[in-house]
């Protein structure tokens, strides 16, 4: 299968530290951002961002693009959104929850999806998100249309007071910082190395001895569980877990802020769903002409911009990001 | 008169004609998302906006210059396909180099350029667009009312789509076609104009997407969103068929079709979500679809 | 320099005298759809609706500065949530209007209690807005589901449309309309043969209309909205419904969606509005400004966006008469007190609940030949007063209402 992405230069041995740095640049910007920008815009986003590093793990590491993500994005929002709301249980708890079932979700999508190559695992993915789009259109607790409503925030760890702004963000921060670190450890390790491999060349790889399947299933699984607990929290952060959540023109959306980010870069994936968010509420009074906005960004991406924000950034300065 | 699962026999028969019909409509849209990927490697995202364009120009030309439902099925088609083609020589070609997943992306970002600057001067509503007067009224079956008009769809979609395969599979052009998008270089240097083929058919296949959109026209609502509705369907459609099998995408939309309406007599509620069900099973078993070629 | 001196102080004395006036300064912002289904009867004839009543208010009030913005909640809860907060956190936004889709509707209402703003509810159908749901920082607008299923039931089935078909949209509203509906017309003697449910945005709808045809009712009940409706009456046309012994009632139809159909496709539909353009001189009037306004000549305002300007109105005097727009509650409450009346719905009242009773009228899609004018899409065949229209205050199980 042909290569997604276009490699990045050759690293410069002086840049070696390039992804930590911006990783230490990003967590100041993130820490006095909230005095300057409204703090549940940026919890939003945050989710988001976690949301698209997730895809991007899939799409830009492993080559496999999953056209229903929105599936455990979604439904960690309900499991999560229920298991504060009905089962009353703490927010740490309720997170796990829901990512516990993203996660289970994973295993059994991806052990139907991995069977099959590029556009048809594709649509599997697109299939099996849209059955259980019909799932949660149907069942009782998923409220419908209206969805999961008056989530409560809850006390962390029966201490913290998650109603107040501030104290909710930090929780929202520590969760997308683990998020990315440990997607990071993921790329930098063996395992890592062999999902690139996988990317590069599949047939090879098998004949080094590598059971790929494994492998790619085990990246969908990581994928999934990620992005439920970006869903698991976005609930707890707009108190509201609904359809628009497990719908497939989410999973577009996740495709768009990855790609106009930059595919297959860490921090891609995070300014492109800021650029994106940030689109949609500065230019709301535009009505729809933001879509028409973002479909200009999508061509305009694919054929100029192929490598997305940070990944032009990235190959003008010749590092790794 | 004989029930079949608590459902009088004479009702199952009228569903079953109109899935038939339905069907037939399924795989006249299907078949230019199947020619344009079988044909350039492309998949035609925007083909539910260029469905949506042939019933816009349908009202279009009704509004402003008079041109009836007959006209229009000639005369959108035309004016849509030279859109495709110059989306074609202005986006596509720098593509055919990259992977599915780039063209994929771009041709979802012109749907929604058309569709977002349509429903920006067109609102969202719908426009109103009548039955022709020739078609109007229908049979009495005994067992249904049968409209003039679903006699036609069935009529027009089976001559374009038996049309079409008949052309690419059985003539010289479509030969030389097929042999183009395997090797290129080769049929080249038999003094062919691969590019101008590959323009012409991708033009051709957005035509056909237009021509659907003129035949409903008449009787599903003319909106900006029209295409977004049903560009999923047809995707899968044509994944079940099999990418670039003509064939799969004739049989698959017919196939559909009886599915759908048998769902819809069975448990209505499902009747959007069967496809998909069907669409992983499929893929499942086979990996190329019914009809596919392997990758 | 004596003259300068007294000149000033005059100058100081007069501008003392003009600031204690008090400037009262409102913000109001209109929650809108803008890019999808509700677009047209909503949208940005919501948002001119809100500015004229602004610019109408402020020509009386000389001493008010009433400004308005609006969003796109693109039928998403949370981006709806997230401006909302965003408005009355950081834009100091006084009062929400607007706001279709129910569920959207829904999470605002209780925005709108937890920060003591005002909710001017115009767009939403949720009947459990003024039920279980309901708060004291809410006004319901325009029309709900009850009064909907109860006035084209009712009247539907008093004008000899006495068995009935549903087709039904498979989610909670259409659920709620189907049952509210079939509930009136049994209660009013008439029959509900079957129903059929059908999922949201279908394009195709001949096997429901077989099926609604084999039960031979006389009337179609479409407990649906936006482009399904419009797809089973266009599609009906084809079968025949409309034009021989069968009819739709549309239970949620607007002028938007009628002029979308073509008066050849949608002649004998029955429906309810509580606003009609063409209704007396001042809906005339009114609605040639607002066409002015927005440019669009072949559109005509709905019954939801005259909702927001009557709603806006009756906000700002309310916030007159308390003179600040601070406190939600207390606005609502000044709300309740005063009667409504303006040009478009002309006299009402807002219950202990927060509805407002209008009267509301059955309608019939004239014929083609019957229309003289571009706009001329309907005749009145019944009225129902005001206090009949809407569901009475003892049967809501509003938290609100004591007893």
């Amino acid at each position: 299968m042909e290569r997604v992405v276009e490699p990045s230069a050759k690293v410069m041995p002086l840049r070696r530290h390039s992804e930590w740095i911006t990783f230490g640049v990003m967590v100041v910007v993130l820490l006095i951002a909230p005095f300057f920008i409204y703090p549940l815009f940026l919890m939003q986003a945050l989710c988001f961002a976690l949301f698209a590093c997730a895809f991007n793990l899939l799409i830009g590491y492993v080559g496999l693009l999953s056209f229903g993500h929105a599936l455990y994005f979604g439904w960690a929002s309900y499991i999560a959104a229920q298991a504060a709301k009905v089962w009353g249980l703490p927010p740490e708890l309720a997170i796990l929850t829901g990512t516990a079932a993203a996660a289970t979700l994973g295993v059994v999508a991806g052990s139907l999806a991995i069977r099959r190559q590029g556009i048809y695992f594709a649509m599997i993915t697109l299939a099996l998100a849209q059955m259980m789009y019909f799932v949660a259109l149907r069942a009782k607790f998923t409220g419908g249309e209206d969805g999961i409503q008056g989530v409560p925030r809850g006390h962390l760890l029966g201490l913290v007071d998650l109603r107040s702004d501030m104290a909710m963000y930090l929780l929202v921060l520590a969760i997308f910082l683990a998020g990315i670190l440990f997607i990071h450890r993921i790329i930098h390790s063996p395992f890592g190395e062999v999902l690139k491999a996988i990317r590069e060349n599949e047939p090879r790889a098998i004949s080094l001895g590598y059971k790929t399947e494994r492998y790619k299933l085990a990246a969908f699984v990581l994928s999934a569980t990620l992005a439920g607990a970006a869903g698991s929290t976005k609930a707890l952060v707009v108190q509201i877990a609904s359809l628009t959540d497990v719908n497939w023109p989410m999973s577009g959306e996740v495709v768009l802020m990855t790609l106009v980010g930059g595919l297959g870069t860490i921090f891609g994936p995070v300014v492109g769903s800021f650029v994106i968010l940030v689109m949609q509420y500065k230019l709301a009074f535009l009505g729809e002409w933001v879509l028409v906005i973002q479909g200009v960004i999508f061509v305009a991406c694919v054929l100029l911009f192929r490598r997305g924000i940070i990944g032009e950034i990235a190959n003008w300065l010749r590092i790794r990001l | 008169m004989v029930d079949i699962f608590g459902i009088p026999s004479a009702a199952l028969f009228g569903q079953l004609l109109i899935g038939l019909i339905n069907g037939s409509f399924y795989a006249l849209l299907s078949l230019g998302l199947a020619v344009i990927f079988g044909m350039l490697n492309i998949i035609n995202f925007t083909h539910g906006a260029q469905y949506m364009l042939g019933a816009l120009s349908a009202f279009l030309l009704l509004k402003y210059s008079g041109l009836g439902y007959w006209s229009a099925l000639i005369v959108a088609p035309v004016l849509v396909g030279i859109v495709g083609v110059i989306i074609e020589r202005m986006f596509l070609q720098w593509l055919y180099k990259l992977d599915h997943l780039y063209g994929l992306l771009l041709t979802f970002g012109l749907a929604l350029i058309i569709e977002g600057v349509s429903r920006n001067y067109l609102g969202s509503a719908g426009l109103p667009y009548a039955l022709p007067d020739s078609l109007r009224g229908g049979q009495n079956l005994g067992f249904m009312f049968l409209p003039n008009y679903r006699v036609w769809v069935i009529v027009a979609s089976l001559t374009v789509c038996l049309g079409t395969w008949f052309v690419i599979e059985r003539t010289r052009l479509g030969a030389n076609l097929r042999a183009a998008t395997e090797n290129p270089m080769l049929v080249r240097a038999f003094g062919i104009n691969v590019p101008r083929m590959i323009t012409l058919t991708y033009g051709f296949g957005v035509a056909l997407a237009a021509f659907a959109g003129v035949m409903a026209a008449p009787i599903y609502n003319v909106s900006p969103n029209m295409g977004s509705e049903l560009i999923i369907v047809v995707f899968a459609v044509v994944v079940i068929g099999g990418m670039g099998s003509i064939l799969g995408a004739i049989v698959t939309g017919f196939g559909l079709g009886i599915v759908e309406g048998l769902t819809k007599v069975f448990f209505p509620e499902a009747s959007n979500t069967v496809i998909f069900v069907i669409m992983a099973i499929v893929l499942l078993i086979s990996p190329a679809g019914l009809f596919g070629r392997r990758a | 320099m004596r003259k300068t001196f007294v000149l000033a102080a005059l100058a100081a004395a007069l501008t003392c005298g003009a600031a204690s006036a008090q400037q009262i300064n409102v913000k109001i912002g209109v929650l809108t759809d803008m890019s999808s289904l509700y677009k047209d009867a909503t949208g940005p004839g919501s948002v001119m609706a809100a500015k004229m009543a602004a610019e109408d208010f402020m020509k009386t009030h000389p001493n008010f500065k009433v400004e308005v913005v609006s969003g796109d909640h693109q039928n998403k809860p949370d981006v709806g949530v997230q401006i909302a907060n965003q408005w009355i956190d950081v834009e100091h936004v006084d009062m929400i209007a607007d706001v279709p889709n129910s569920g959207v509707a829904l999470a605002i209402t209780q925005v709108a209690a937890q920060k003591n703003k005002v909710f001017m509810a115009s767009g939403p159908a949720a009947s459990d807005l003024t039920g279980p749901k309901c708060n004291g920082n809410m006004v319901h607008w325009t029309y709900d589901t009850w009064m909907l299923a109860n006035a084209t039931g009712k009247a539907v089935v008093k004008n000899g449309g006495d068995t009935w078909f549903f087709l039904t949209s498979d989610y909670a509203f259409g659920h709620a309309l189907e049952r509210d509906t079939a509930a009136v017309v049994e209660a009013n003697g008439g029959k509900v043969l079957g129903k059929v449910r059908h999922p949201i945005n279908t394009s195709d709808f001949s096997s429901f209309l077989l099926q609604a045809q084999a039960s031979k009712a006389k009337i179609i009940g479409l407990a649906n909205a936006g482009g399904d409706t419009i797809n089973a009456i266009k599609q009906g046309a084809e079968f025949g419904i409309g034009s021989g012994s069968q009819k739709f009632a549309g239970l949620l139809v607007f002028a938007s969606d009628v002029n979308a159909l073509g008066l050849k496709t949608a002649q004998g539909l029955s429906l309810t509005e509580t606003f009609y353009w063409d209704m007396n001189d001042a809906t005339r009037a009114w609605t040639k400004r607002w066409q002015a306004a927005l440019k669009t000549p072949d559109k005509w305002p709905v019954m939801n966006q005259a909702g927001v300007y009557a709603g806006t109105l009756h906000y700002l005097k309310a916030v007159a008469a308390l003179k600040s727009a601070a406190d939600g509650k207390a606005v609502v409450a000044e709300m309740k007190k005063e009667p409504t009346d303006d040009p478009l719905f002309g006299k009402g009242t807002v219950r202990v609940d927060g509805r407002v009773l209008h009267p509301a009228y059955l309608f019939e899609v004239k014929k083609p030949e019957e229309s003289k004018y571009p706009g001329d899409f309907y005749k009145l065949k019944a009225t129902i007063p005001a206090d009949q229209a809407f569901r009475p205050l003892k049967d809501g199980n509003c938290p609100l209402v004591s007893g």
